[in-house]
């Protein structure tokens, strides 16, 4: 039974995400604003998540690598793609990568000296 | 390769399950391989990918075949995507100060990711559609796998390029960041999670715990800006 609230609550989430989509037209994939309402939940109530919804969390979340293998092995269908366009793939994943980076790096850096976290608990 | 060489065949009844096994078997082996090699570049899920697809090769299954079984797996990135929540709000919750500079660099980094993926792309030649793949390549996985289906790209080489660009942050974020001194544990979680979301961030997040917490912000916090931002975006990005 401890298993079973928190993935109701998980898919519940998902589902008030789906529907959220449906009814406002907004292009952001359902479990992205599933996310977003799960986490308003919390940080507007001021709660800590229920522990067994951390322990379920912790759980699939270590487990996420898994649930992207079904997608990623799609990959094989657009082998010619990657041959064809190797260069620009690969020169933007580089220069992408970095550019987001360093830009994220400085930025907090040159304005985000005070920034500090609490301690306790941690 | 000569596929009639090895005539394997699944039969049609245990498919489903073939698919499922596969799946586990192959995506266990890749966590073995990273508990010995210890590289980052071994990565599980490349591994299994890699596995999977010489393994559909040789017994001659079609991807929506093996999808007839993998998408029991593939149903519970929905659910973990929304759990993606928990670790944001434990970390939300010990940050003090900060909170706007914070944002301004999450905003800025998500912003940069998209716009400089999709344009190199198309600078150097790029089809639109690799070049819709490439702009959520900073997101963490699920995400960018429901993003670059919503704007139009191919999920499963979005997937790939995530995959691919976290393990680029994790090997260069420690030589990138000493040469401009930038040393201080916020700005390189939050970089390592805007970057290179959940591969990059297992980098920092051993280094200091506050670099921990600002990586599982920037995880969640990117994953979420750029969703927003990506149907705005795209449209003005495309007539280009």
């Amino acid at each position: 039974m401890t298993m079973l609230k928190p993935i109701f609550i998980l898919l519940l989430f998902q589902l008030a995400g789906e529907t959220l989509r449906a009814a406002t037209h907004l292009k952001v994939p359902g479990p992205v604003l599933g996310m977003v309402l799960l986490a308003a939940w919390y940080i507007l109530r001021r709660r800590d998540p229920e522990p067994e919804l951390e322990h379920i969390a912790d759980g699939l979340l270590g487990w996420l690598g898994l649930l992207f293998v079904p997608a990623g092995v799609g990959i094989i269908a657009n082998l010619a793609l990657l041959r064809t366009a190797w260069l620009p793939i690969s020169v933007a994943l580089l220069g992408s990568t970095f550019i987001t980076l360093l830009t994220t790096a400085w930025i907090m850096h040159r304005f985000g000296h005070r920034a500090s976290i609490r301690h306790e608990g941690l | 390769m000569n596929g009639s060489l090895l005539p394997l065949t699944i039969s049609p009844g245990v498919v489903p399950l073939f698919a499922l096994v596969l799946t586990l078997g192959a995506y266990l082996f890749g966590v073995e391989v990273q508990k010995r090699v210890r590289n980052p570049l071994a990565n599980p899920v490349l591994i299994a990918i890699v596995i999977i697809g010489i393994t559909l090769r040789l017994t001659h299954l079609s991807y929506q075949d093996y999808f007839t079984g993998a998408q029991f797996i593939h149903f519970m990135l929905g659910p973990a995507t929304v759990a993606l929540a928990i670790p944001m709000v434990r970390a939300l919750e010990h940050m003090r100060r900060g909170f706007w500079p914070m944002m301004a660099a999450l905003c800025a980094g998500s912003f940069v990711g998209l716009i400089t993926g999709y344009g190199i792309v198309r600078l150097l030649g790029g089809s639109q559609t690799v070049a819709l793949s490439m702009a959520p390549k900073s997101l963490t996985t699920p995400i960018a796998i429901a993003v670059s289906q919503s704007i139009g790209g191919i999920p499963s080489l979005s997937a790939v390029l995530a995959i691919i660009g976290g393990i680029l942050v994790a090997v260069s974020i420690d030589p990138l960041l000493h040469r401009l001194k930038i040393r201080e544990p916020a700005a390189r979680g939050l970089a390592a999670g805007t970057a290179g979301s959940g591969i990059g961030a297992s980098r920092v997040i051993p280094q200091h715990t506050i670099s921990a917490a600002f990586a599982g912000v920037a995880i969640g916090a990117n994953g979420i800006i750029t969703a927003l931002l990506a149907p705005i975006l795209v449209p003005i990005l495309k007539r280009w």
